[in-house]
């Protein structure tokens, strides 16, 4: 099984690439995009298995971003991971496809179990 | 005027305090005092125009009554004195007659004029004597029982009023015989200059038979008096004949008329009256007033005991119906009450749910990379082949990390308070979601020697609704029981069939109880009598689920008795809006 690609998207830039190093020392191929325009390039060129996407985002909005992928990217997994927790938003994330909706903050191994959970690839849930 | 103005300053008072009638939290006292007032007010508005009404026909039957009543006195009156006047006018006509037919050579012998006599007496009654006397004033002729014959009466009144009327009837007086008469007398004027007098004392044992026959009841009295008020006829309570008649002589009428007056011995009496010019007397006929007023006098009685029952029947309605419409007036400012609280606390609860969204969301992000960043030092120091102080680091990670964990916990309880959670709904049974929550609480109840006293319904009808969130809202209220009381208290957990359309939970304790004011706030987000501990979100959070369940919830409570949680639940779930895939 090939190791997890993911692609995190989150304007925190300190959270985001934080997260990423750690995901990659659990052997996944973490990238980072801090706005929704560069998650779209990003994917544009390198695949992903999951996206792991903020809800609130400068210019391009999480669920305009989710959209898109849905459309563009229909075998691409994405989880919702925002710091505010709204039902109406919830509710139409998952609508949209979205497989799942958590909230900051989050640990790790949850994350990686998700991740685990929605696309079938490799990772260590420990170090 | 002084006293309506009273009555009006009260009653502006009065409206002014219903228009103000808003502060519903005050004592009963209040609702007592409305309810006076109201009655105050009802007896005004009814009692004076009933007594104004009963005032009017009082009047108007007693002046229609009395009218009625004393007609048939009038009547009598009337007709008495008709009685008398013919009586003594066929007297005069008698004498007239007599005293045309015959010449005075036939009535001035003797044979002839005591022939005369026998017939009067036979045919007429009541004649005493007669006499013939000629215009000298002698009475040349005279039949009777006294020596009378050769009498001069040419000196005395009667004779010169008989010269002057042609008639003549006098008063009455006591003859020689002690009994009393009166005289009639007529004069005659002959074609041959001839003028003579004829004369004749009657007696008055007539008068008698007529006032007899007319029919007095036994209570009343009629009797003639002359103009000068003396008794011409004997009466059954005034005096006898002769005397002075005890009542003053009314103002004089041709026509009967009744007057009311009080007779000697001060009983209230009607006087029936009338005047006769000729022959000049005046009857009167005396009724005592209770007698011929006795059936106004029932009916004044009649009157009076309607007015009575009128007064008991308004004021027995009134009392009912301000009772039953203060009951409703506090009944619908205690619903009032209760949405209006009930509204401050969902505008509470939606302002604090922002808030919380909006201060969770801030506290999320930062906390978000403090957890990374923690977590990468403690990736780090893990996977580094040589690290000093180690230990000490993995440690002070490992507490930055749990720190976060607690922030989390917080900030996830926030936002579970604000947001609308979605509810599951299934077929669920009461009884078991109660004993799956005492399940977590027995080994509690154990240690601390808490009694648990379960009583749960065994035809207790299934419900649908959410088990997890009742197993939240029964965790939450238990959790407080068991807080409230001392260790070896009791709570006592019951479940029953609350009519058709509800299903309740009661959480009794006999712990300390709650003080009125704390009774008012504990479903009010962050309100906590737990002094450090408590978050003051968990009946808050209780109430928000019961709510949005459909169901209700009431508190009872007694500072130092315990308290009450009762969960009312509807066998069925309420009106859902919006999906249900949501998860969170």
């Amino acid at each position: 099984m090939e190791p997890c690609r993911v692609l995190l998207v989150d304007d925190e830039e300190e959270f985001v690439t934080t997260l990423a190093e750690r995901l990659r020392l659990r052997g996944m191929e973490a990238k980072v995009a801090t706005s929704g325009e560069e998650a779209m390039r990003i994917l544009e060129s390198v695949p992903a298995h999951v996206v792991v996407l903020d809800v609130l985002l400068p210019g391009m909005g999480g669920l305009e971003v989710l959209r898109r992928i849905r459309a563009k990217h229909p075998q691409i997994q994405v989880i919702l991971l925002t710091g505010r927790g709204s039902d109406q938003e919830a509710r139409e994330g998952l609508s949209l496809g979205a497989m799942d909706y958590l909230i900051k903050p989050i640990q790790l191994e949850e994350l990686i179990r998700k991740i685990r959970e929605v696309a079938p690839c490799a990772a260590r849930e420990r170090l | 005027m002084s006293f309506f103005g009273a009555i009006g300053r009260w009653a502006r008072g009065f409206t002014q305090e219903l228009r103000d009638f808003t502060d519903y939290t005050e004592s009963p006292r209040r609702y007592r005092r409305l309810r006076r007032n109201m009655i105050l007010m009802g007896i005004i508005g009814t009692t004076i125009p009933l007594v104004l009404l009963a005032a009017m026909n009082y009047h108007q039957f007693q002046r229609a009554m009395k009218g009625e009543l004393m007609q048939p006195l009038r009547i009598l009156v009337n007709r008495t004195k008709h009685s008398f006047e013919l009586f003594l006018t066929e007297r005069l006509s008698a004498l007239s007659f007599i005293a045309s037919a015959y010449s005075w050579e036939e009535l001035a012998d003797e044979r002839g004029l005591h022939r005369v006599f026998q017939v009067m007496k036979r045919e007429l009654g009541g004649f005493v004597d007669l006499g013939l006397i000629d215009r000298r004033g002698i009475q040349v002729g005279y039949v009777g029982p006294y020596e009378l014959k050769g009498r001069d009466y040419s000196d005395q009144g009667w004779f010169q009023e008989v010269t002057v009327r042609g008639r003549y009837v006098s008063d009455v007086f006591m003859g020689y015989r002690k009994f009393p008469h009166f005289v009639i007398a007529v004069e005659r004027q002959a074609d041959r200059g001839e003028w003579w007098v004829l004369r004749a004392t009657v007696d008055t044992e007539k008068f008698n038979h007529l006032i007899a026959s007319i029919g007095l009841t036994e209570t009343t009295d009629a009797f003639v008096v002359n103009r000068v008020g003396v008794l011409q006829t004997p009466s059954k309570y005034y005096g006898k004949v002769l005397e002075q008649c005890p009542f003053s002589l009314p103002p004089p009428s041709q026509v009967p008329m009744v007057m009311e007056t009080e007779d000697p011995y001060g009983r209230e009496v009607l006087l029936g009256y009338t005047y006769s010019e000729f022959p000049s007397f005046i009857l009167m006929v005396v009724q005592p007033r209770a007698e011929l007023l006795r059936s106004w006098i029932t009916l004044r009685s009649e009157l009076f005991l309607l007015f009575a029952a009128s007064l008991l029947v308004i004021y027995m309605v009134l009392y009912k119906v301000t009772g039953l419409l203060v009951k409703r007036i506090q009944e619908s400012d205690m619903r009032r009450e209760a949405s209006h609280r009930e509204m401050q606390y969902t505008n509470k609860l939606a302002s604090i749910g922002r808030l919380a969204a909006g201060v969770a969301h801030e506290i999320n992000n930062p906390m978000a990379i403090i957890n990374e960043k923690a977590g990468l030092m403690k990736d780090l120091i893990e996977t580094s082949d040589y690290c000093p102080n180690r230990e000490k680091f993995l440690s002070l990670t490992g507490s930055i990390l749990q720190s976060v964990e607690r922030v989390r916990n917080v900030t996830h309880r926030l936002l579970g308070f604000a947001r609308r959670m979605d509810v599951q709904y299934e077929m669920l049974c009461l009884n078991e979601v109660l004993q799956e929550v005492m399940g977590f609480l027995e080994k509690d109840a154990f240690h601390r020697s808490i009694e648990l006293q379960v009583e749960l319904a065994e035809d207790l009808p299934r419900i649908y609704s959410d088990r997890g969130q009742l197993q939240q809202v029964f965790l939450n209220i238990l959790n407080n029981a068991f807080e409230a009381v001392e260790d070896g208290g009791r709570v006592a957990v019951q479940t029953r069939r609350e009519g058709p359309e509800w299903v309740a939970a009661a959480i009794q304790d006999n712990g300390k109880g709650m003080s009125e004011e704390t009774m008012k706030h504990i479903f009010d987000p962050f309100f906590t009598t737990k002094k450090g501990y408590g978050t003051g979100l968990g009946l808050s959070i209780t109430y928000g689920i019961v709510s949005r369940l459909g169901g209700k919830i009431q508190v009872h409570s007694r500072e130092g008795m315990g308290t009450t949680f009762t969960v009312l639940l509807p066998l069925r779930a309420p009106q859902i809006e919006g999906s249900r895939d949501g998860t969170m």
